[in-house]
């Protein structure tokens, strides 16, 4: 009991001092690697809750693919490498009021949450009743969820396309 | 004798009861002992194989390969690790040294991290999770962070020119790679690398989907990163790609990462294709299973091996062909075809025997169609063809 109370307490530690990071750092690049901590943290704590398919899908779709995407679009745009920046642009006064709002929001919503916990044991296979779940009960949301993807891979050829067509005519 | 390994766990335990230790603390001992053991024989092999590597290259170069020190040269591995273990650490200027002191690190973690959830016979398996497969995946994301962060922390072009194109390489890799892997995850019903291997004795999967088996193989091959895909540190264009400023273990540690992932593609390979520990007696002698394991692993390193030293080096544009207009989109139509061919054998139940050999055709079909369609296809872009240029030209006759 006690181990894991430290390590969940070491869990959230790296995952706010990661975080904090993120924002005050100066150097962008800095910020990114300090992001993939935070997420390192997030999934150590979902495996702490014996969530092990949402600590795996966090590190694949967090880690894997969108951390390598913001580290990679960083460093092709020399202007934003190894230079600090400022940390301040136009729009920072909405930008913070919405962040705060968000912030206030979440915690009330975390704060009144009686977090219900459903009794009995776990299914001998979680994935299994995740996908029986997901491919009957919940079939209408997932159909929808990889409608909006597909909509969006669609986008992003349409847009990497655009300027094709331009230079042609 | 015939259960080696638990006997000795069983005898560790006993003894560590009998000092008087908890049982999560003994526990806990076997555990890391396990893992330590695991690394530990990583490191062996990989010593064995920088040895194996060169000599193979040698005999397919038609030259000789170490012969110097020791017979047939096998201490030259050795002789290396010493030199490389006295050698300066040099840390370019304006380097980021946090980042550039990790990436190693991170490099050698995630080839090691995926050996944690390996079964390696019967009953001698590391983490059995349920999400075997998913973890396998999700930890290799690090190796790719891992090059990317070792590329932009040296301060050097070139290095970050190499980190650039792994990723555009790596990341669209992966997708074939894990759409085959989705095809063993399907006919046997779960993420656990333990009922995977077991689904397939006797008929392993090479013979159920030969498709996804060589997608797999031919994708996991650009994940290593190594010829015929080693536009990453091509040598004549980018000096050593992303790990030009290193030097000394730091280097070390990204070579020995090289190669334990080759030789632990050979054991995914093994393990989802070629029916992991099986083999003749390995469910009696399960040590036999650890020796089949090995062996298993050893040979699909050696046609890695075999493939990349015979092929040269892909062109950027080639190489993303290959990926975006031929194994992503076969992968998916053999993915279909496999779940189709699958729950129709189901309902029809039909005999061992019948199910492989009606998989297997449905399999080969779909390679050859392919194979057909894209022998057909044209290439989008007609490579540019200049008129032929006179070697040399007299001065003051250029037009």
């Amino acid at each position: 009991m006690l181990v894991s109370v430290l390590v969940f307490v070491f869990a959230s530690l790296v995952t706010l001092g990661a975080a904090v990071a993120v924002v005050t750092n100066k150097n962008i690049l800095h910020s990114a690697f300090y992001l993939i901590l935070a997420f390192v943290g997030v999934a150590a704590i979902y495996v702490m809750l014996e969530a092990p398919f949402i600590a795996m899908v966090q590190v694949l779709v967090y880690i894997g693919a969108i951390a390598i995407l913001i580290v990679f679009a960083i460093m092709l745009t020399r202007r934003l490498m190894s230079k600090d920046m400022d940390q301040k642009n136009a729009q920072w006064i909405p930008s913070a009021l919405g962040s705060l709002t968000l912030f206030v929001v979440l915690g009330w919503i975390v704060y009144t949450a009686g977090w219900p916990a459903q009794e009995g044991a776990m299914p001998a296979e979680p994935i299994s009743q995740l996908g029986q779940d997901l491919l009957t009960t919940y079939l209408v949301p997932f159909e929808i969820a990889s409608v909006l993807l597909l909509a969006a891979l669609v986008g992003a050829i349409l847009i990497g396309r655009e300027r094709e067509t331009r230079s042609a005519e | 004798m015939a259960d080696l390994i638990n006997l000795i766990e069983g005898w560790i335990t006993n003894l560590l009861l009998g000092w008087g230790a908890s049982e999560e603390l003994t526990l806990f001992l076997l555990q890391a002992l396990g893992s330590v053991l695991v690394v530990i024989i990583c490191f062996l092999i990989v010593i064995a194989l920088i040895w194996v590597e060169r000599k193979l290259a040698g005999r397919i170069q038609d030259r000789f390969g170490p012969n110097r020190a020791g017979p047939f040269g096998i201490f030259q591995s050795f002789a290396d690790i010493i030199k490389i273990f006295t050698k300066e650490y040099v840390t370019p200027k304006g380097a980021e040294k946090g980042a550039f002191n990790i990436a190693p690190v991170l490099a050698m973690a995630s080839v090691l991290a995926i050996w944690a959830v390996f079964p390696f016979a019967i009953n001698v398996i590391g983490a059995d999770v349920h999400v075997g497969v998913l973890y396998i995946v999700a930890v290799s994301a690090f190796g790719i962070l891992a090059i990317l962060m070792a590329g932009w922390s040296s301060n050097n072009r070139y290095a970050l020119l190499g980190a650039s194109r792994s990723v555009a390489m790596l990341i669209s890799y992966e997708i074939p790679m894990v759409v085959s892997l989705l095809v063993p995850v399907l006919l046997a019903h779960s993420m656990k690398l333990s009922v995977i291997v077991k689904a397939q004795q006797p008929w392993w999967y090479l013979l159920v989907a030969p498709t996804a088996a060589l997608i797999y193989l031919i994708s996991s091959m650009a994940e290593i990163g190594k010829a015929p895909f080693d536009l990453l540190e091509a040598e004549s264009e980018l000096v050593a790609g992303y790990h030009t400023e290193y030097s000394g273990m730091k280097f070390g540690m990204f070579y020995v990462a090289e190669f334990l992932h080759q030789f632990t593609v050979g054991a995914l390979i093994t393990i989802f294709f070629l029916g992991g520990w099986g083999g003749p007696l390995a469910m009696r002698w399960p040590i036999l299973g650890v020796i089949y394991f090995y062996g298993k692993s050893f040979l699909v390193y050696l046609v890695i091996s075999w493939i990349r030293l015979s092929l040269p080096r892909i062109r950027i544009d080639a190489m993303l062909d290959l990926n975006w207009k031929f194994l992503i989109p076969v992968s998916f139509v053999n993915l279909v075809a496999v779940a189709v061919a699958d729950r129709v054998m189901l309902e029809l139940d039909l005999a061992t025997w019948m199910y492989v050999g009606v998989m297997f055709a449905v399999n080969i079909f779909i390679l050859l169609a392919s194979l057909f369609l894209a022998g057909k296809s044209k290439p989008v872009v007609e490579r540019e063809k200049f008129p032929p240029r006179p070697v040399a030209v007299p001065p003051g006759t250029e037009s």
